[in-house]
């Protein structure tokens, strides 16, 4: 630090403390997210380290010996710098070091560093070899967002208006089974599923099965490793994450409005579709996002409650990331999958803004 | 109220009633058998078939080695894991709903990102960065991860609950005399902490609960989770319905105090 500088950067900072504030922020998370990602290497590195913590004192320095107006300015990128920068190194520098080592080539079928060579062939199969587990993944969690929406709309509609005082009772058993693991819940399903399964069991006694195997719910007299039964998991397990977004938009609606479209003569199923559905919509979007995105990667099910015919691009990355050690080609088909949901939640937001996804 | 639209109202009505009822139960179904199945005798390694009604697997919840271990291991890293992350998530919470500032929108967006990215994007690429850096996976990196997915969590849980407070509080307090740091003590932290404390108890859950990206940032690390998929080949004692069953009561018991906790307080504030 030159002493010519130092003056001049004291009055940036004591006139504009925001844009210092807000410079020093990003400045910092992005020459972490580099130091990270290894786009700074060697002798640059206690540099771009050096200037960060720099960018930290000056924030702290300004938040404790600046003028009450500095202090006000600069308090919010002091409270969001450690979290953010947290998210700078091991959120965004890993999603870089995904891009590199998708357009990597590993030397040998053994070796454990890639190397570099902007080697297209991974998105190549990761596209040929590996489109029907991108097309399922895709049609299992869409067919599940489409069912937890049925499932869930109706029940967070009763819950919002006809929950009464036991509202918070009726939310707080939405929320209960999901204090118990994921995947427990999930094997709880396997076996319940199994062909010795209560739920067979009681196909059978309920004389449904024929009907279950004409819709394609059961296999040949199975309902486990059917895609109906992943379907059915992920459905399962993403319930609330439409629910409870439902429920919040639902609870905003002023029931007097419907009652006013009553007195305007409108029937109840006017007033619903007039009134009801469009302010629910919100909610219904980002339920959707909160539901589909997890779906489309998830594994978890496919593994459990599916057959080799039914895995999922999750399943196979995981395969080729921990079972294969081919991390290129894992990194390309993750990179893949986050760049189509990528493109899906830019158009949500165009059209919804992000406000409304908690 | 004869007239034939009340009475197909009414129908109506009590049909989507139970509809939604039958909504609530398709929640509760693998529940119940995880309980039920806690109080099963098994035969073989896997307590997948109702055999009996016994109570010696409570008697014995810690009686399988290994699933105690992991189980513990994962209360140790959604321990560390939460901890930081609520201070962290918080940090950010409060500059969001507290101040109006250049640059909100972008950061955030960031914010929004980590929640909206698959699992195993997340999990697969820290471990492509464990990997770059040569850094062997194991507790620590599990609780990097963790803290990674709950500081977002946390804080967009705290700031939908401290959003629209009235801030004006703090200046009031200050305007007679008090110090910042007594401000914020005394004003703002009682004020933001049921928000944090609701996000600390989901979070805690979350790490404890997650799987996938666990499984890719763990090397040979055993958790909760990790040891009972890894164990699914051979077996599936009954501790785990115990040990789940058990987080399920806790978690329950604390949701509860804190749902009364709440009311309590609302009704003092009325």
């Amino acid at each position: 630090m030159t002493a010519t500088s130092e003056p001049a950067r004291q009055r940036v900072m004591t006139s504009r403390p925001d844009l210092f504030g807000l410079f020093a922020l990003s400045g910092a998370g992005l020459l972490l997210a580099a130091v990270g990602a290894r786009w700074v290497t060697g002798p640059l590195v206690p540099i771009a380290l050096g200037l960060v913590l720099t960018a930290i004192v000056a924030v702290i320095w300004t938040a404790v010996a600046g003028s009450p107006e500095a202090k006000r300015k600069i308090a919010p990128y002091g409270l969001l710098k450690p979290g953010m920068l947290w998210l700078a190194l091991f959120y965004l520098a890993p999603l870089i070091t995904l891009l590199r080592l998708s357009l990597s080539t590993l030397p040998s079928r053994f070796a454990v560093d890639a190397e570099l060579d902007w080697n297209i062939g991974n998105y190549t199969t990761a596209f040929t070899d590996f489109a029907p587990q991108f097309g399922r993944a895709f049609l299992y969690a869409g067919t599940a967002t489409v069912f937890t929406i049925l499932i869930g709309f109706p029940l967070a509609y009763v819950i919002a208006f006809r929950g009464g005082r036991f509202k918070t009772l009726l939310l707080g058993l939405v929320v209960i089974p999901f204090f118990t693991s994921y995947l427990i819940r999930t094997i709880a399903w396997r076996s319940l599923l199994a062909d010795t399964g209560q739920v067979v069991q009681l196909f059978d006694t309920l004389r449904l099965s024929g009907f279950f195997e004409t819709v394609g719910i059961m296999d040949n007299g199975r309902v486990l490793n059917t895609p109906a039964a992943v379907i059915g998991g992920l459905t399962y397990n993403f319930l609330p994450f439409m629910i409870l977004p439902i429920y919040v938009s639902l609870e905003k609606i002023d029931p007097r409005m419907v009652d006013a479209a009553h007195d305007l003569y409108s029937t109840s199923v006017e007033a619903f579709r007039k009134i009801v559905v469009p302010l629910a919509l919100p909610g219904v979007f980002a339920g959707t996002l909160l539901t589909f995105i997890p779906a489309a990667g998830d594994f978890v099910n496919a593994l459990y409650l599916g057959s080799p015919n039914t895995t999922m691009i999750g399943n196979s990355i995981q395969d080729q990331f921990l079972v294969q050690n081919n991390i290129p080609l894992a990194s390309a088909m993750s990179f893949v999958l986050m760049f189509i949901i990528t493109v899906f939640v830019i158009i949500y937001s165009r059209f919804f803004g992000t406000e409304d996804l908690t | 109220m004869s007239s034939p639209t009340s009475t197909r109202g009414h129908i109506a009505r009590w049909a989507l009633n139970i509809y939604a009822g039958l909504g609530l139960l398709f929640l509760f179904v693998p529940i119940i058998w995880i309980v039920a199945f806690s109080f099963n005798q098994p035969r073989g390694n896997y307590n997948i078939v109702w055999q009996r009604f016994t109570l010696d697997n409570w008697r014995d919840p810690f009686s399988d080695q290994g699933l105690t271990q992991a189980f513990v291991r994962s209360l140790q890293i959604a321990a560390i894991s939460t901890s930081v992350a609520v201070v962290l998530g918080s940090m950010i919470a409060l500059a969001l709903a507290r101040y109006s500032f250049k640059g909100s929108g972008p950061l955030n967006f960031l914010l929004v990102l980590p929640l909206t990215t698959p699992e195993i994007v997340l999990g697969s690429s820290l471990a492509t960065l464990f990997l770059d850096w040569d850094i062997t996976r194991g507790f620590t990196t599990v609780v990097i991860a963790h803290i990674m997915f709950q500081v977002s969590f946390v804080a967009l849980t705290v700031r939908a609950r401290v959003r629209g407070f009235d801030w004006t509080l703090e200046q009031a307090a200050q305007d007679l005399g008090s110090s910042p740091f007594r401000t914020f003590w005394k004003v703002t932290f009682p004020l933001i902490l049921p928000g944090i404390l609701a996000a600390a108890l989901l979070s805690f859950a979350l790490s404890i609960d997650d799987f996938i990206i666990t499984l890719f940032n763990a090397g040979s690390l055993s958790t909760f989770p990790i040891y009972i998929d890894g164990s699914f080949r051979v077996r599936f004692p009954p501790q785990v319905n115990v040990l789940a069953t058990t987080i399920l009561v806790f978690s329950v018991l604390l949701m509860s105090i804190g749902l009364l906790w709440g009311l309590r307080s609302r009704r003092r504030n009325a």
